[in-house]
């Protein structure tokens, strides 16, 4: 498995980070490295086998959409690095 | 024998007999805190002023009513500090409860400190939190293991009676094993995820990590249960796994799957569980060796699933909606990149960034589906052991605590190490971490007990049965030394 440095960039740009020039090249090769042991899935015979999401069997589970007063909206606005008027 | 050594039932039974009073109790595990916090650095916010004052107002009247707790940093408390040990969310103060937090408040257990993590909880040494480096107290020159190492630490130190942490893929269950205590990973959906910071919501749990198995079935006990704002909660009855807490194993079937105990796990952990399966078998337990071949491809798949859950879930810190802002930028998108670079620790971005490949177009296909395709196999191999044996036995880790920075510059070989927890996530199976004796440089080893879902109650048992055997807490302490290196 060889990462690109363009596809390294590329996936960073997906991701909104940005990684240093200088630490392109450490990135590459930790990434390789973990994508060679991972390549073990594609040695496993999954012919007929579903996927599976999640850990709980149940799905689609949903609770009645009410409205519901949030009792601490001062918090909640505490959270928020700067505040002016109603804007946040 | 102090305060501070005895366990929550314990102390529970000397307030009974008026032998002490929840304020001496208090008292001494602030004593404690200010002695002892300077050399293990568990904590991140420590709250020993507001415990004491809550302790004299205390209005809830249960038996465990003004008993400390430490909560890991990723639990969101109400009023308190939440940091994930990040500095994306170094300032953030959740304005709610999480499900769990109010649990432990209608009992009437005091939080006396959130406690050191992994960022995020990706990590297995506590290493990689934005704040400080928790050290090991059976040795502080070893790191406690993670991502819960804070809670571990705290705990093995006495600096907390009990503590939460959370699981992903073994981080409660292996800094309870590198600390010597006990560590407890639910079945998915037995306890709500709610106000838990979402790292890989597939996977994630919350679970008690404690200093013997029937403090953590009292723990489990209060915050297990149904929960209507987490969609994944179960809505199975509530057990009691004190009242049915008895040791009794006689005639249980407990599967040693041999791979587990292959390449790479070190010849003294192999030796030290191999010496616990004879204890079994004298306890009248039927040990059985198998092959549940599934170790690698289900670490494989866990790092896949973990990171693309992981860099879906982290994409809410834009430096908008939460935490971290950065003051260099000139447009949105710089504002959105520059805060998570400057915000992110390395291993928390190098996880987005895989995360991000592997749910890539052309890669989508090669790597996360077939890693779902995986996890299924994963499953239904765990399903075909339990239909012949009530527990699976394994190491918790290949090896004891390694050194602080021993591993921290090789991220595949730390995400080695947890290849015999992974598994049990990625079918949401319960599992428990107990020491099961010392190496010989006196470094605890773990011995992981793994149900069939929702069979807490089973591995409890087991491992009561065991502790009563080894007697581990009577016979090792921590040394708060500086040894290795």
């Amino acid at each position: 498995m060889k990462i690109s440095k363009e596809e390294i960039l590329r996936i960073a740009e997906l991701a909104s980070l940005k990684i240093d020039e200088g630490d392109i090249e450490e990135y590459i090769l930790n990434l390789q490295d973990i994508l060679n042991f991972a390549n073990i899935v594609n040695k496993v015979d999954t012919s007929n086998i579903d996927t599976t999401i999640g850990a709980s069997e149940d799905c689609n589970i949903f609770r009645k959409d009410e409205i519901i007063e949030f009792e601490n909206k001062e918090g909640l606005l505490r959270k928020c690095t700067r505040e002016r008027k109603k804007y946040v | 024998m102090e305060i501070i050594d005895l366990t929550v039932h314990e102390l529970l039974e000397k307030i009974q007999s008026g032998q002490l009073t929840k304020n001496e109790i208090m008292k001494a595990y602030v004593d404690r805190i200010d002695e002892k916090e300077k050399d293990v650095e568990a904590f991140v916010t420590v709250l020993t002023d507001e415990a004491l004052n809550k302790v004299l107002n205390i209005k809830e009247t249960g038996e465990l009513a003004g008993i400390p707790i430490g909560i890991k940093d990723n639990i969101c408390t109400k009023g308190i500090k939440t940091t994930c040990s990040s500095k994306m969310l170094e300032n953030f103060v959740a304005p709610y409860d999480a499900t769990v937090m109010k649990k432990l408040d209608e009992v009437g257990l005091i939080n006396i400190g959130k406690l050191n993590m992994d960022e995020f909880a990706m990590g297995g040494s506590t290493e990689n939190s934005a704040f400080k480096k928790t050290k090991n107290p059976w040795d502080l020159n070893r790191v406690p293991g993670g991502s819960s190492g804070g809670s571990a630490a705290a705990v093995a130190s006495n600096q907390v009676p009990w503590a939460l942490g959370s699981d992903t893929g073994g981080s409660i269950r292996q800094p309870a094993s590198f600390c010597g205590v006990v560590g407890l990973k639910p079945t998915y959906g037995l306890v709500s995820r709610y106000g838990l910071v979402a790292f890989a919501s597939s996977l994630d749990q919350i679970g008690p990590i404690t200093k013997d198995v029937k403090d953590a079935a009292m723990l489990l006990n209060i915050i297990a249960g149904y929960d209507e704002k987490d969609s994944t909660s179960n809505k199975k009855e509530k057990e009691d796994y004190v009242k049915n807490l008895n040791g009794d194993i006689r005639g249980m079937k407990i599967g040693v799957p041999k791979e587990f105990f292959g390449e790479g796990i070190n010849e003294e952990v192999k030796k030290n569980l191999m010496d616990a399966t004879e204890k079994y078998k004298k306890m009248g337990v039927i040990i059985e060796e198998f092959s549940l071949n599934i170790s690698n491809e289900a670490l494989a798949s866990y790092y896949i699933i973990a990171c693309a859950e992981a860099s879906s879930n982290l994409g809410r810190f834009d430096g908008i909606r939460y935490g971290y802002r950065t003051p260099n930028f000139t447009n949105l998108r710089e504002l959105f990149v520059n805060s998570r670079t400057e915000g992110f620790g390395e291993e928390v971005k190098r996880r987005i960034i895989l995360g991000t490949y592997v749910l890539s177009s052309g890669y989508y296909d090669a790597y996360y589906k077939k890693a779902q395709q995986v996890r299924t196999i994963v499953i239904n191999k765990f399903n075909e052991a339990f239909s012949k044996y009530d527990c699976l036995l394994t190491p918790t880790s290949p090896t004891v605590a390694f050194g602080i920075g021993e591993k921290s510059n090789n991220p595949l070989e730390m995400y080695m190490s947890d290849i015999c927890t992974v598994s049990i996530n990625i079918a949401g199976l319960p599992a428990i971490s107990i020491p099961s004796g010392v190496d010989q440089n006196g470094m605890p080893i773990g011995m992981q007990l793994i149900g069939n879902k929702f069979q807490e109650q089973k591995i409890l048992n087991a491992a009561l049965a065991f502790e009563k055997e080894i007697k581990f807490r009577e016979n090792y302490k921590p040394t708060f030394r500086k040894v290795m290196g």
